[in-house]
C-alpha cells in the first residue's frame, strides 16, 4: 500500500468512528471536531467515506447552520456544520417500525413537519396539536409533539412557536416532501 | 372641538392597537400584508410632535420597532412565495386531513433517510468500568459497614409518648365530637339555613390550623357528623352540621369530593376576596 493510501485509509477508519458512535447528546460531529482530528483535508476524508459507505446504502449529511444546503461552503462554514451518517435510500414503513418508530408516531412526525413547512417553517404549537388530535390520541399529542422536540426534529420557543430542527434538516428532503403530499391521490 | 390631553390619549391608543396588531401577526405567522405600513407610519407621523415625556416616546420607537419587524417579514413572505417550497398551506392541509394515516408513513418514509447512530461501549469506557468495579467493595462488606447498632428495649410511659407526638393527649373520637360542637355552634351563630360556608368554617388564623380544621372536617363529613352542600354552577360549597350523628347505610353511594386548600386560597379568604 501507498504511503498516501495508508495515510487516507488511517484517515477513514479514524472518521467512521467519530461519525458512527454518538459522543454527545446529539449525534453527529461538528466540523471544527473532525478538522482538529482528521486535519484540514477532512472534507476529502468525509468525500471517500461517502464513496465507501454507499454500497451499504448510507450516506455523510453535512448539515449547515444556515439552514439551506449549500453549492460551494467555505472552511469556516463547513466548521460550523454538523456531519452525520444516515441513510441514503428509502425505507419502508415495515422498517421504520424495527427501528423504533410506531406507524401513528411517523404519521404524526411527518404531519407536524408538512404543517410547520406550510407555514414558513414556524406554526403555533396550538394549531399542530388540533391537526395531529385529528388522527392521533388526544393523550398521544402532547406526548408525540414533546418527543419530537426531545428528538430534535422540531424545537420550541417561549411563545409556543414551533419550528423545525436540525434533525429535520438532516433528515428530511423538505421539497419532496411537500410534493410527495400534494401529488399524493387516494387509491 | 378635540382638546390637546384627548387627542393625546387618543395617539397613545391608536400607537398601542398598531403595536398589537403588529405582534399578532409575528406571533401568529399570519399574512404580514394585513399591516398597512404606509398608513400607519403616517399615524406615528401624525402623533409625533405630540410626544413630550419618556414614556410616549418609547411607545413610539416600539411602534417603529415593529414596523421593522413587520417589514421584514414582508420581505421573507415575497421571498417565500418565490421559492419552490412555498405551498398554500390551506392545500396542504387538507391534503394531510384526507390522507390515511399509513399513505403519510408511505410518503414519509420515501424522504426520510434517518441518522444512523450508535451506542458502545469504548475501551477508555470499559478500562474506567474495570477500575470502578476493582475499587468496590464486596456486598458482605459494604453491608458489615452499614450494620444496624444492636437495639436496646425500655419503657416508655404516656407522657413521653406524647411529647413524642407518638401519642395524642385526648382520643381522635374525642376530638372530633369537639369539633363537631363548634361546627353547630359556629354555624348557629355565623351560618345560615343551618349550614356555613366552607371557608368560613375551615379558614383560621394561620394557613397550618387551616389545613388541620380542613383535614378534621373532612373526617365530620366522612363518619356522618355533617354533610356538604355543594352549588357548582356558583362555585360554593357549604358545611351542614347534622344534629345527630347520621349512620352510614351500606347501600349508600360514598363520593369522594376533593377541596383544594391551597394557600392562595386562604390569603383570598383572609383578605375577605373569597366567599
Amino acid at each position: 500500500m501507498s504511503k498516501r493510501k495508508a495515510y487516507y485509509a488511517s484517515k477513514l477508519k479514524r472518521a467512521t468512528h467519530l461519525l458512527f458512535y454518538k459522543k454527545h447528546k446529539k449525534p453527529g460531529v461538528k466540523g471544527w471536531e473532525l478538522h482538529k482530528a482528521l486535519g484540514p483535508d477532512y472534507p476529502k476524508v468525509l468525500k471517500l467515506l461517502d464513496d465507501y459507505v454507499k454500497t451499504l446504502d448510507l450516506q455523510v449529511k453535512t448539515v449547515f447552520e444556515e439552514d439551506r444546503p449549500m453549492e460551494k461552503p467555505t472552511t469556516g462554514q463547513l466548521d460550523k456544520a454538523r456531519f452525520l451518517i444516515t441513510l441514503r435510500g428509502e425505507i419502508t414503513p415495515k422498517e421504520a417500525k424495527m427501528i423504533g418508530w410506531r406507524v401513528d408516531d411517523l404519521a404524526g412526525l411527518a404531519i407536524a413537519i408538512t404543517y410547520i413547512i406550510s407555514k414558513k417553517g414556524k406554526a403555533p404549537r396550538k394549531e399542530v396539536e388540533d391537526l395531529l388530535r385529528d388522527k392521533l390520541p388526544g393523550w398521544k399529542v402532547g406526548l408525540n409533539v414533546d418527543r419530537y422536540i426531545r428528538y430534535g426534529y422540531l424545537t420550541q420557543d417561549e411563545n409556543e412557536q414551533l419550528y423545525l430542527d436540525w434533525r429535520t434538516r438532516a433528515e428530511v428532503d423538505q421539497n419532496a416532501l411537500v410534493d410527495l403530499i400534494l401529488s399524493h391521490e387516494k387509491t | 372641538m378635540q382638546s390637546k390631553k384627548e387627542h393625546e390619549h387618543l395617539g397613545r391608543e391608536k400607537l398601542q392597537r398598531i403595536i398589537n396588531t403588529c405582534k399578532s401577526v409575528e406571533d401568529r405567522s399570519l399574512d404580514p400584508f394585513l399591516v398597512d405600513i404606509k398608513g400607519n407610519i403616517n399615524t406615528v407621523k401624525e402623533y409625533f410632535p405630540e410626544w413630550k415625556i419618556p414614556e410616549d416616546l418609547c411607545l413610539d420607537a416600539e411602534t417603529v420597532h415593529h414596523f421593522a419587524s413587520v417589514t421584514r417579514l414582508q420581505s421573507e413572505w415575497v421571498k417565500h412565495r418565490s421559492t419552490n417550497l412555498y405551498t398554500d398551506p390551506f392545500l396542504l392541509e387538507d391534503k394531510i386531513r384526507r390522507m390515511e394515516k399509513i399513505d403519510i408513513v408511505k410518503t414519509f418514509a420515501k424522504i426520510w433517510r434517518p441518522t444512523i447512530e450508535l451506542e458502545q461501549i469504548s475501551l477508555r469506557s470499559m478500562t474506567e468500568a474495570l477500575e470502578y468495579w476493582d475499587s468496590l467493595l464486596p456486598m458482605k462488606e459494604r453491608w458489615k459497614e452499614n450494620a444496624l447498632g444492636e437495639n436496646q428495649t425500655g419503657t416508655a410511659t404516656r407522657e413521653e409518648l406524647i411529647n413524642q407526638r407518638i401519642l395524642r393527649d385526648i382520643a381522635f373520637s374525642e376530638e372530633l365530637e369537639t369539633f363537631w360542637h363548634e361546627l353547630k355552634k359556629t354555624t348557629a351563630e355565623k351560618g345560615e339555613n343551618g349550614k356555613i360556608h366552607y371557608w368560613n368554617f375551615v379558614g383560621a388564623e394561620t394557613y397550618s390550623e387551616t389545613v388541620q380544621r380542613a383535614f378534621m372536617t373532612s373526617f365530620l363529613i366522612t363518619y356522618g357528623y355533617a354533610t356538604l352542600e355543594i352549588h357548582p354552577l356558583e362555585e360554593e360549597i357549604f358545611i351542614v352540621p347534622n344534629q345527630e350523628l347520621a349512620p352510614r347505610t351500606a347501600n349508600k353511594q360514598l363520593v369522594s369530593i376533593p377541596i383544594a386548600v391551597s394557600a392562595e386560597d386562604w390569603q383570598k379568604w383572609k383578605k375577605g376576596e373569597l366567599q
